[in-house]
């Protein structure tokens, strides 16, 4: 069988792919990669279709090894990487850029699917457990396209993001919106693939919950404490707290490369017609 | 009855309608229908939030929506659970005096209605059923539990549910239910759905 062991795990490398959909209703959170535009990168690298299931490695230093010849991508440390591996040869992957870096195999990782996808939820357990040192993960047959090896190095290091208003702005005080836009807020240590959870001025929503409902990514949410909490792929299906605002599908690969420390701003955007 | 269709940043729309059956009708009609690039539909207590892949598969939903001919939706799918329910909670006792009921009050209350379920959140399978008695609302405990046992029903302000896997968690337990709520190798995998009804009976 094809695989790809994990000789050294990084912190927490996990198996992601679109994500789990269409059981949100049941209360099981979607998960998938956090960065879907590095994760679509990695696998365009090696000739995957874009949703793929990939090794989503938090903050990178992994060492890898081919248990068969396969091709490999690593997106999200430095410039982008192709490398064919041949049985037995190793890869090092190094520290990621932001919170992520991505590692696609041609063929695709093959774990089995739990409720139609491979990704792991850091929130539930739902999915294929946190690869360990040892791990070995079976990879799907290749087709035989080549690797395409001129591929642009997607995203920018810009830290404004573009939001929408949120559906709850008429719950919370009025300002609230303008006084989101108008701060700097920083990553604090306690961000996960759930959530950015952010420091900065307190928001005094004014409000201390809401009536349960969906929650979306990117939805940013201010909890009676008024520090914003950016949920990310991992939300949970439902959320009690107000949402003032909603970051642009576009921008939230970069969200979630935030790392801890990470200074962030939010602007308005802009109806493109 | 009609149905409030806004978009919910660019790759959603938040539909607001008049009550919790309006909820459960205009699910059933975004999940019938094959409307392209969805995501996810989870309704709630009056909305019903669905998520696409891509901001441009949002106006074909949101026209949808805001067309849906409530009435139409078909309500036959929905199943009665009884649940055969220990009333020995770690809690019990806390939610009879602040009800200022003995215990056995509390049984009879908890157990004499039969509860829609409103939606399923916060962890797979997990429901939130509406219904309890007004007498049995308790705040959360301030401080959550580190582990609530599967099968622990509980009461968080009006709402009473029921944990189906071990967890942290903040709602006052009063008892205990065997039957399996979330398996991943079952189709579907919940055991609830939402406008399921369910009935608890003191074992």
């Amino acid at each position: 069988m094809t695989g790809l062991r994990v000789v050294r795990a990084g912190p927490r490398t996990t198996v992601q792919d679109a994500g789990r959909h269409g059981y949100a209703h049941l209360g099981v959170p979607a998960a998938g990669v956090a960065d879907s535009a590095s994760a679509a990168t990695a696998n365009a690298a090696v000739g995957n279709l874009p949703d793929a299931a990939v090794l989503e490695s938090t903050l990178g230093g992994d060492l890898l090894e081919a248990d068969a010849d396969l091709v490999v991508a690593v997106v999200g440390a430095g410039p982008i990487r192709v490398e064919r591996l041949r049985t037995g040869e190793q890869l090092r992957v190094g520290r990621a850029d932001g919170a992520y870096l991505y590692v696609a195999v041609a063929g695709g990782i093959a774990v089995d699917p739990v409720l139609g996808s491979r990704s792991t939820d850091s929130l539930s357990g739902l999915g294929p457990p946190v690869l360990r040192t040892g791990a070995v993960v079976p990879i799907g047959p290749a087709d035989m396209s080549d690797p395409r090896d001129r591929l642009e190095e997607g995203g920018s290091d810009n830290p404004v993001m573009e939001v929408w208003p949120g559906p709850h702005l008429g719950l919370l005080r009025q300002g609230l919106y303008d006084d989101l836009l108008a701060h700097v807020w920083t990553v604090t240590p306690a961000a996960d693939r759930v959530a950015l959870r952010l420091s900065g001025p307190e928001l005094s929503p004014g409000v201390d919950g809401i009536d349960s409902e969906g929650l979306v990514p990117g939805a940013i949410q201010v909890p009676p404490d008024g520090q914003p909490v950016l949920f990310l792929a991992n939300h949970p299906p439902t959320g009690g707290y107000p949402v003032a605002a909603v970051v642009a599908h576009e921008a939230l690969p970069r969200a979630a490369q935030s790392r801890p420390g990470a200074r962030l701003r939010f602007a308005a955007a802009q109806p493109r017609d | 009855m009609g149905v409030t269709a806004g978009r919910y940043g660019d790759c959603a729309v938040r539909c607001v309608v008049d009550d919790l059956a309006s909820a459960h009708r205009l699910h059933r009609l975004l999940l019938d229908s094959s409307l392209p690039g969805v995501v996810n539909v989870v309704p709630a207590w009056r909305t019903v939030v669905v998520t696409v892949t891509e901001p441009r598969f949002v106006d074909d939903v949101r026209a949808f929506a805001s067309a849906a001919d409530l009435a139409s939706a078909a309500t036959s799918d929905s199943l009665l659970h009884v649940l055969r329910v220990v009333y020995d909670g770690p809690d019990l006792a806390e939610v009879a005096a602040l009800a200022g009921v003995a215990v056995d009050e509390v049984v009879a209350r908890h157990s004499a209605p039969d509860y829609v379920v409103a939606f399923l959140g916060f962890a797979p399978g997990f429901p939130y059923l509406a219904g309890l008695d007004a007498s049995l609302a308790t705040p959360r405990l301030a401080t959550p539990r580190q582990r609530v046992p599967a099968g622990s029903v509980g009461i968080a302000g009006s709402v009473t549910g029921i944990y189906p896997a071990d967890s942290p968690g903040g709602w006052r337990i009063i008892g205990r239910v065997d039957d399996v709520l979330f398996d991943v190798h079952r189709t579907p995998p919940a055991l609830l759905a939402p406008g399921d009804t369910v009935r608890f009976l003191p074992a």
